[in-house]
């Protein structure tokens, strides 16, 4: 007999499951149109890969995962999507999400599964990638991808602990699967296992579900499994929590900022070990789930659920009775209100709670809390619940956070017991959100901050460089003028070819540098003077050339010209030979300067 | 007599030659009350304060040249945390201002001519574009400050509101009804 520990506090509340648990899990009839939200797991929402009026087959992926942290959506019957927009969704906050509606035809054609009969052939990232491509997550509540925590950890995992103690009031739908599909759960069991390489399987399941435990205790004999043990835990309030149950099957108490897995625990429920084994085995990824329908309805009884479909619908085929004032998911301790019965059954739906008067008769007034810390007693993660309402009502988070706020699993089990009647599970579920908005907003001003701070030293560094160019412009302009002044004012030895040139050529330093004696010009003139004899004389033959063409050009139109015109030409000629005077004396001054 | 303003002169003499070595060797670059303001202001740059960003706003703060409600995206809480860190009395905002839902600028595209200006009034680089090409916000960078708005030649520029998702999403603060607690009669 293993030794079971206990966790602090908890409450034995009316466990009230024994109105759905009597028949067995039924299937539920294809609803008109199927609901499904691309966004129902934690991480990244599936980017949809259909268009409007495609039709999808049974299986295939209509939102594929977007990035690290994701899973696929797919269509859980063949059906034609009529559309992709805004849609309720099964979310406290009743603000629409984007959902793929689908309408089935009603043929329930399967898409190519891809099954697998040996899946210890299969390499470990593969069975990731499988379980990703399948869009399988936690079906405990927590909807986190199951190929995220299905990684062989730094530190070793040797215990993988199967969570179907299923704790919270009214809801049967893992003591269902257990007993019906105990065969399949192991199974995935040992796909999870094997991905951990973890030592021993536990299988946690409160004791209030002997047909469920002796369904498994028979599997486990059955199917030969070593090291795999079911044990049953005492039954109270929060007992199916993660960090509970680890610490009632092995004594670990996870603490606050610690993962399970950094002590050697990894925790999965039994529904999800079951869609594992289905989506590894068979190829069917997750598109449907075991909901438990009960509260205000005729026949409360499980039912195997497609995602999608509307709550309404599902409700209906347990015989909803008049007087139901609102539909809860989940359980009446930490389930939330429905904005919306057409919004959809999601991956989390575990159960559905019509609700009516009778059964949960509106809140008695709020008393002022008198701090009796009844609270504290039954708190499972040890807190100190009166001190956080009191820091979450004031606003005062700070303080709230250095009181662990965070470790708070909002099992409502304080709420349960509290003589005031104080709410106060949503003062936490407040501040919390309220610490996460204000994380979220110094995240974005700091990013704000550097990509400001950033421009500006940018800018600043553009003006400089500009700054500088203008310099190293002006330099090198003063540098060449300079330059030049030195070339001009460099004696001429051959005064009559420049004279001869001077008009003609233009007064380009380096032309007049070929002429200048060695060792007495600049580096340029020097190089000048090494270049071949025959450039110059083949310059000096072009320039005769063109000499000779101008002077063979005879002037048009000067034949019938009035005497004005002629001493207009003349006059013309005339100023043009004493500006050729004035220019040749220059050139022949300049050397003198 | 001599003696002692010796004595008193050379303990002067050293205790100064320590505070100067400490001046020197523990010297804060910076006023680090600045950081503590800036730090605490919500980073939009969009100059609603008179000062041509949030850093300038938080020297003037530092210097006493400004006031601490001067600033509308920060709203009411930022005063009040303005106000915690400096000491202060809470002060509410002047007549005039109203603070706006947070908003992200969105650039009609099939109006924008590239012209750049909205790009070289962007404070933080959140707009994408080129000389004559289409420009977009990169609305996840983009502050809401609005500065690019009046430089818009053919005003494709408009404010849009932020919208909650499911993401963002908070819960609120619990509000019940009180009702009268039953009287018990004996």
């Amino acid at each position: 007999m293993r030794t079971l520990y206990q966790f602090h506090g908890g409450i034995h509340p009316p466990t009230d499951k024994t109105q759905s648990n009597q028949k067995p899990i039924a299937q539920s009839a294809l609803p008109a149109k199927l609901v499904i939200p691309l966004h129902q797991h934690v991480g990244n929402s599936a980017k949809a890969v259909v268009e409007t009026g495609e039709r999808a087959l049974k299986g295939q992926i209509i939102g594929r995962p977007e990035g690290h942290l994701s899973s696929a959506v797919h269509a859980p019957t063949s059906g034609t999507v009529a559309a992709i927009d805004l849609q309720p969704v099964a979310h406290p906050s009743g603000i629409p999400d984007l959902c793929i509606t689908l309408i089935p035809d009603g043929l329930d054609e399967w898409a190519l599964r891809d099954a697998c009969e040996d899946w210890r052939a299969l390499s470990h990232t593969d069975l990731r990638h499988r379980l990703r491509n399948a869009g399988v997550v936690g079906l405990g509540g927590a909807v986190f991808p199951s190929d995220m925590k299905l990684y062989a950890h730094k530190h070793k995992i040797t215990t993988l602990v199967l969570n179907g103690a299923e704790c919270e009031p009214y809801i049967t739908c893992d003591d269902l699967l257990m007993r019906e599909r105990a065969a399949e759960i192991l199974q995935g069991a040992e796909i999870m296992r094997a991905l951990l390489y973890a030592d021993e399987v536990l299988i946690g399941i409160e004791d209030n579900k002997p047909e469920a435990i002796n369904a498994m205790k028979a599997a486990v004999a059955a199917g030969g499994h070593a090291r795999m043990e079911v044990i049953a835990v005492p039954t109270i309030y929060p007992g199916g929590g993660a960090k509970q149950l680890i610490r009632v099957l092995t004594g670990i108490e996870v603490a606050a900022g610690v993962r399970s897995t950094d002590l050697g625990v990894q925790c999965f429920n039994v529904g999800t070990a079951y869609s594992a084994w289905r989506a590894i085995r068979h190829g069917e990824p997750l598109i449907s789930r075991i909901v438990t329908v009960t509260g205000n309805v005729d026949h409360p009884q499980n039912f195997e659920t497609l995602i999608g479909t509307p709550v309404a619908e599902l409700v209906a085929q347990a015989g909803a009775l008049p007087g139901t004032t609102g539909y809860i998911m989940g359980g009446p301790m930490m389930g939330v209100l429905l904005p919306s019965d057409q919004a959809g059954v999601i991956k989390s739906t575990n159960c559905i709670i019509a609700a009516s008067d009778k059964l949960f008769p509106p809140p008695k007034p709020v008393l002022p809390c008198i701090r009796c810390t009844r609270c504290a007693d039954v708190c499972p993660a040890e807190l100190q619940p009166q001190e956080l309402y009191w820091f979450a009502r004031a606003k005062n988070l700070t303080k709230a956070e250095d009181y662990h706020l965070f470790d708070c699993i909002e099992c409502g089990a304080c709420s349960y017991v509290c003589p005031s009647n104080i709410p106060l599970v949503q003062y936490y579920r407040f501040a919390k959100s309220e610490i996460w908005a204000q994380q979220a907003g110094k995240k974005a001003a700091d990013a704000a901050r550097e990509r400001h701070e950033f421009r500006e030293s940018r800018m600043e560094r553009e003006k400089r460089e500009k700054a500088e160019k203008l310099a190293a412009k002006e330099k090198a302009a003063l540098a060449a003028a300079k330059e030049k002044a030195a070339v001009a004012h460099s004696p001429l030895p051959n005064p009559d070819k420049t004279t001869s040139h001077s008009t003609k050529l233009p007064n380009d330093g380096s032309q007049v540098a070929g002429y200048l004696p060695k060792g007495e010009g600049t580096n340029e003139s020097l190089r000048e003077l090494q270049v071949d004899d025959t450039i110059q004389l083949k310059i000096q033959a072009a320039i005769d050339h063109a000499k000779a063409q101008a002077a063979a050009i005879k002037p048009k139109n000067t034949g019938q010209l009035t005497p004005q015109q002629q001493a207009e030409i003349a006059e013309i000629e005339a100023r043009r030979a004493r500006i050729r005077e004035i220019a040749k004396d220059a050139t022949e001054e300049q050397p003198s300067k | 007599m001599l003696s002692a303003l010796l004595a008193m002169s050379v303990i002067a003499i050293a205790l100064g030659a320590v505070l100067g070595f400490a001046a020197i060797r523990f010297r804060v670059e910076g006023n680090p009350l600045v950081d503590k303001i800036d730090a605490v202001l919500p980073q939009t740059q969009c100059g609603q304060c008179g000062y041509p960003g949030c850093r300038p706003y938080a020297t003037a703060i530092a210097e006493g040249l400004a006031d601490i409600n001067q600033c509308p995206p920060g709203g009411e809480e930022g005063i009040h945390k303005l106000a915690d860190l400096l000491g202060m009395e809470f002060k509410p905002f002047g007549g005039e201002t109203v603070t706006k839902p947070k908003a992200v600028a969105f650039i009609d595209e099939s109006t924008c001519i590239g012209c750049t200006l909205c790009i070289q009034a962007c404070p933080v680089d959140a707009i994408a574009g080129a000389a004559k090409q289409l420009h977009t916000v990169i609305a996840s960078e983009c502050t809401g400050c609005e500065l690019c708005i009046p430089p818009c030649p053919v005003d494709c520029i408009s404010m849009v509101a932020i919208i909650d998702t499911t993401t963002s999403w908070k819960w609120k603060y619990p509000v019940y009804a009180l009702t009268p607690a039953p009287i018990d009669t004996p």
